[in-house]
């Protein structure tokens, strides 16, 4: 009895996140419209709350308590939020809200690492691999969306900061960074590794953002857009969760070809947009 | 194991054709909600954070998955919410003119 109820749940939820991840197809093709647009952000807010719902009906879920707290926090943080920005001040807002939604991607995959080093034993290398993806993608979209907040904001300096030897920094931290990952995959139990690999992935972010000029920032954000999307698909190959890889890999997928579509709409490329920095900077040290 | 990987990679590369078709020819002026909207889908990583933080594993498990909670549930309501609201200024700015 108690084995067919539980059989049903499991079924319920994947049938609920059908439904969900339905709702956010339809609403992304409703929001590309003006006349449907507004609509389309409704359904999608439905296909989230359904979403959320769902999960909360999960079997392996035993403290409600905590929960509630996160969401409660979360939620009047997000109304205050929404209420009071100006409508100026819109994209900053943008990429403020996806630093977070990067961060919290990053958080779960920490989060799993814990758990499995706390079993004691070695961790499976899909699960490495899935972890160390999570927490690159997703640290990079935190503080790259942070950075490109504070520059829109202008808490920091709009224009692009580049430094010297910037490029090979970067290719530096990438290559430290694959060095570590196989380390990682050597020793998948040490934390310390773990924890420079997320260090990294936090620099990596920074160095993407800080050589964008302000007036190329809404493009790198949905650049960045596109990043958190493909952050929380990894949390979901971490977590083995079809509802973060389909919305995932959703977000990832058409926010790339937003990004493509706003660079054209600036007659640009996307390389020109992200490096013009460089460029500039070449050209002033050889004139 | 590596069955769910499988499988998990197939959903993936399905759900990223449908992400790459469901957008086409976007307004200027529906750049910015669109990018507001589709971001307040990817806060969809609070589902991951509720299947961390409940599963009682630990302090530092759990008080990660809650921090995770609330950034995610800020980016969701934040985001739907701030997505309306720029939607209903066109709407108000069309009805005028």
């Amino acid at each position: 009895m108690n084995n067919t109820l539980d059989s049903l749940l499991l079924n319920g939820i994947q049938l609920a996140y059908l439904a969900a991840a339905s709702l956010f197809i339809v609403g992304l093709k409703q929001l590309g419209s003006p006349a449907t647009a507004r609509r389309g952000n409704v359904l999608a807010a439905v296909g989230m709350l359904v979403a959320i719902a769902a999960t909360l009906l999960d079997r392996g879920i035993i403290d409600y308590t905590l929960i509630a707290v996160g969401i409660l926090i979360g939620s009047a943080v997000g109304v205050v939020m929404a209420q009071k920005v100006e409508m100026t001040a819109m994209p900053q807002m943008v990429g403020l809200l996806n630093g977070l939604g990067g961060g919290a991607s990053t958080l779960v995959a920490i989060a799993e690492f814990w758990r499995l080093t706390g079993t004691g034993q070695a961790l499976p290398l899909g699960s490495v691999l899935t972890i160390i993806l999570s927490v690159f993608i997703g640290g990079i979209t935190l503080t790259g969306s942070l950075v490109a907040f504070a520059k829109l904001q202008e808490l920091l300096s709009g224009v692009p900061i580049i430094f010297p030897l910037q490029r090979f920094v970067s290719l530096g931290l990438i290559g430290l960074f694959l060095v570590g990952s196989v380390l990682l995959i050597a020793e998948p139990n040490d934390p310390t590794i773990f924890l420079v690999l997320v260090a990294i992935s936090l620099i990596l972010g920074v160095l993407f953002a800080i050589p964008i000029g302000g007036a190329d920032m809404p493009v790198a954000i949905s650049l960045l857009n596109s990043f958190s999307g493909l952050a929380a698909s990894a949390a979901g190959f971490v977590l083995f969760n079809n509802m973060l890889i389909i919305s995932g890999a959703l977000v990832g997928a058409s926010g790339i070809i937003l990004t493509q579509i706003m660079c054209k709409a600036m007659n640009r490329s996307l390389p020109n947009v992200l490096f013009s920095a460089f460029s500039k900077a070449k050209e002033k040290a050889a004139g | 194991m590596a069955d769910s990987l499988i499988i998990g990679l197939v959903v993936f590369v399905l759900a990223s054709f449908v992400g790459f078709e469901v957008i086409n020819k976007v307004p200027p002026t529906l750049h910015t909600p669109l990018m507001s909207g589709s971001n307040a889908i990817s806060g969809i990583a609070v589902v991951g954070a509720l299947l961390v933080a409940g599963s009682g594993n630990g302090t530092v498990t759990t008080v990660l998955g809650v921090v995770a909670i609330a950034l995610a549930t800020v980016n969701v309501v934040g985001g739907f919410l701030v997505t309306d609201r720029m939607l209903q200024m066109f709407k108000k700015k069309e009805a005028r003119s």
